[in-house]
């Protein structure tokens, strides 16, 4: 009897974990491993082979490759930051000022854009900022500006981008622990003497960690493995490394180059989340749960 | 003696509802004031007005003379223990308890030893490096206090800070915070809906009822003089009987109540011949067995429903003959009453002073009786 309840509970855990375990390793991990493989194999292409360290050498020789990933990455942390500075304010609202009738509603709000795909999301924005879009003609309009503007293919306008496609993802997962909040702590700390200020920094920001981190976490990754926003709203001088690889691969048909780039912007961002957790003594494993 | 807190005609309302109505007190340096009520009579809200976090509609609140209008919950000397406490979970007790203290700008080794000294006050020495989340209800109960408490607050506001605790604790600690009151001497308000809570504690009870305080005594006064048929039936337990008041060629006052039993009662104050009456007997005023010889008893032959074990505080239910009235009486567990069962025919009696009348109300304190 109870065997055969062992051996039920192992074919459900079987039936669950294999698609999962074929996703990773045939999706993940392979491919993965045939990338690391061949960014340290010569190109082809430019007549070579061999093991060799060009391809990560070359991404130091060439200034415009380091810079683009410096870049990308202070890029990234900027986006993170404004997304944080704009989510905290707004799921407190939603989670306590707002009425709970309101709230629901809010977090609709909140989520309706995102059933738009990105690729729509962006050319609205283009629509908007364009030479010849909505703002520019009714700038001209109502006598504001003499001539049309060109408002996109600026870094303001990719981070901007790039804050608008992410926010969801900081401001779902605070909205999460938010509301666990008891409100008295928040009273019990006004009442001990505390200024507002200081209620956000001792209580409702530490509260809140593990949303943040995770939140900023996601919102770090998508940023700087994006390809499509900084590449529309910034046009040709958008720079971001993700382009970088993308022409390795399907320009230069270098994908030896490519994925020495693809290695370390991984890297990269491994090297950011760790250095973040370590800084606000977070673990990862509180963090995502 | 010094008045710490006076709160003058305060009112509040919220829309249509008026939470509080006109309530008046003083509280005197020093001394444990409880307010006792069922829940939604209005006390959270004026204990969140002395605390700061409401403004009364119209009154004044006073706190050692210092008018509080517009003084903010961070700026005001009281401070409060919450009802499910809000110890931050994020910081270790000694954390805890510094917050206050860090707040007004004190650093160093002076917080450090602040912090030492109430936590040996509130017998949790040591405690200072545990997690929150490792200490048990009666532990956070101290840790909240002492959160308090190290701020010398001038009153210290509490908001049924045992409910949450299970009944052998919670009657542990009503002792201990009544002990720790006198030590520390500082003045305690302190809400509640128990009333065991607020007689065992408190200096003074104030008895609140839809926003308004019915009576504002000692303990023993609310139990043995109730001020109104809610206080009565509110605090401990009572028989009521509802009645018509009688008087006969001697001047001897009767109640006559509905099923036509009449009872001798004290000549009543406030009250007239033929008024509508409610009478409330207390369960350990009636008598079982009394001596036939006690002609000023009032004696009534009662048929017993069922006996309630309890204890001390077991009771029987017993009803009069010719009457569906269900009376409860004390059952005192001395084993001189072991022989009682139900369906048991017995004589019970009460001494007619021990009754207490109030003009018809109406009111009753809990809905469902």
């Amino acid at each position: 009897m109870l065997n055969s309840k062992k051996r039920k509970i192992r074919w459900t855990f079987v039936l669950f974990f294999t698609p999962v375990a074929l996703w990773l390793l045939l999706l993940l991990i392979l491919p993965h491993f045939e990338l690391l493989r061949m960014s340290f194999v010569a190109s082809e292409y430019a007549g070579k082979s061999g093991v060799t360290l060009e391809n990560y050498f070359g991404f130091f020789k060439e200034v415009i490759y380091w810079r683009t990933f410096v870049r990308t990455a202070v890029f990234s942390v900027l986006v993170t930051c404004i997304v944080l500075a704009i989510s905290l304010p707004l799921a407190f609202y939603v989670t306590k000022i707002a009425g709970v009738k309101i709230q629901g509603f809010l977090t609709v709000l909140i989520l309706l854009p995102f059933w738009v795909s990105e690729l729509i999301r962006v050319y609205g924005w283009m629509i908007l900022l364009r030479e010849s879009g909505v703002i520019g003609q009714f700038m001209i309009a109502v006598g504001l500006w003499k001539e049309p503007i060109e408002m996109l293919y600026n870094d303001v306008v990719i981070v901007m981008g790039l804050v608008y496609t992410t926010l969801l993802f900081m401001v779902v997962p605070i909205i999460g622990v938010m509301e666990s909040l008891d409100d008295s702590l928040i009273e019990a700390a006004y009442d001990l003497g505390a200024k507002k200020l200081t209620i956000w920094k001792e209580i409702i920001i530490p509260y809140c960690m593990p949303g943040i981190m995770s939140g900023s976490i996601i919102v770090f990754m998508i940023a700087l493995g994006s390809y499509l926003t900084p590449k529309l709203m910034g046009g040709k001088s958008s720079l971001w490394f993700t382009e970088q690889i993308y022409n390795q691969f399907i320009i230069y048909f270098n994908w030896n180059q490519g994925s020495a780039f693809g290695f370390l912007l991984l890297l990269l961002s491994s090297a950011i989340i760790w250095i973040t957790l370590r800084l606000t003594g977070q673990k990862l494993s509180d963090v995502v749960k | 003696m010094q008045i710490d807190l006076s709160v003058r005609n305060v009112v509040k309302t919220f829309g249509d509802f008026t939470a509080v109505d006109d309530v008046t007190f003083d509280v005197e340096t020093g001394k444990f004031f409880s307010i006792l009520g069922p829940s939604g009579c209005g006390k959270t809200t004026l204990l969140r007005m002395v605390a700061g976090f409401y403004e009364p509609t119209s009154g004044s609140i006073q706190i050692r003379g210092k008018e509080m209008a517009g003084v903010e919950p961070n700026k005001r000397p009281v401070n409060m223990v919450f009802q499910h406490l809000a110890l931050f979970p994020m910081m270790n007790v000694a954390d805890n308890i510094a917050f206050g203290l860090r707040r007004r700008g004190e650093r160093g080794s002076g917080v450090n030893q602040k912090v030492k000294a109430i936590l040996e006050n509130v017998g949790l020495p040591d405690f200072g490096n545990k997690k929150i989340n490792q200490l048990s209800g009666g532990q956070k109960q101290r840790v909240a206090l002492a959160r308090c408490l190290v701020l010398n607050p001038v009153v210290l506001l509490l908001d049924e800070p045992l409910g949450a605790l299970d009944l052998k604790l919670r009657e542990h600690m009503k002792v201990e915070l009544k002990k720790l009151q006198q030590r520390v001497g500082t003045t305690f308000v302190y809400i509640t809906h128990d009333q065991s809570e607020a007689m065992v504690m408190s200096d003074h009870v104030a008895v609140m009822r839809e926003g308004r305080f019915e009576q504002v005594d000692v303990p023993q006064n609310i139990y043995n003089n109730p001020a109104s048929s809610f206080v009565a039936q509110f605090v401990g337990d009572n028989n009521q009987f509802i009645g018509k008041l009688q008087k006969d060629e001697k001047g001897q006052f009767f109640v006559v109540t509905d099923d036509r039993n009449r009872y001798q009662i004290h000549p009543p104050k406030n009250l007239h011949e033929g008024d509508k009456v409610e009478m409330y007997i207390r369960p350990q005023a009636m008598i079982i067995n009394p001596d036939d010889k006690w002609t000023h008893f009032n004696q009534v032959q009662v048929q017993v429903k069922s006996v309630l074990f309890d204890a001390a505080n077991s009771r029987l239910i017993a009803t009069p003959e010719h009457s569906n009235k269900e009376l409860i009486v004390a059952l005192p567990q001395n084993r001189q009453y072991d022989y009682i069962r139900t369906r048991d025919l017995i004589k019970i009696g009460w001494d007619p002073t021990s009754a207490i009348c109030f003009s018809e109300s109406g009111i009753k304190a809990y809905a469902e009786l």
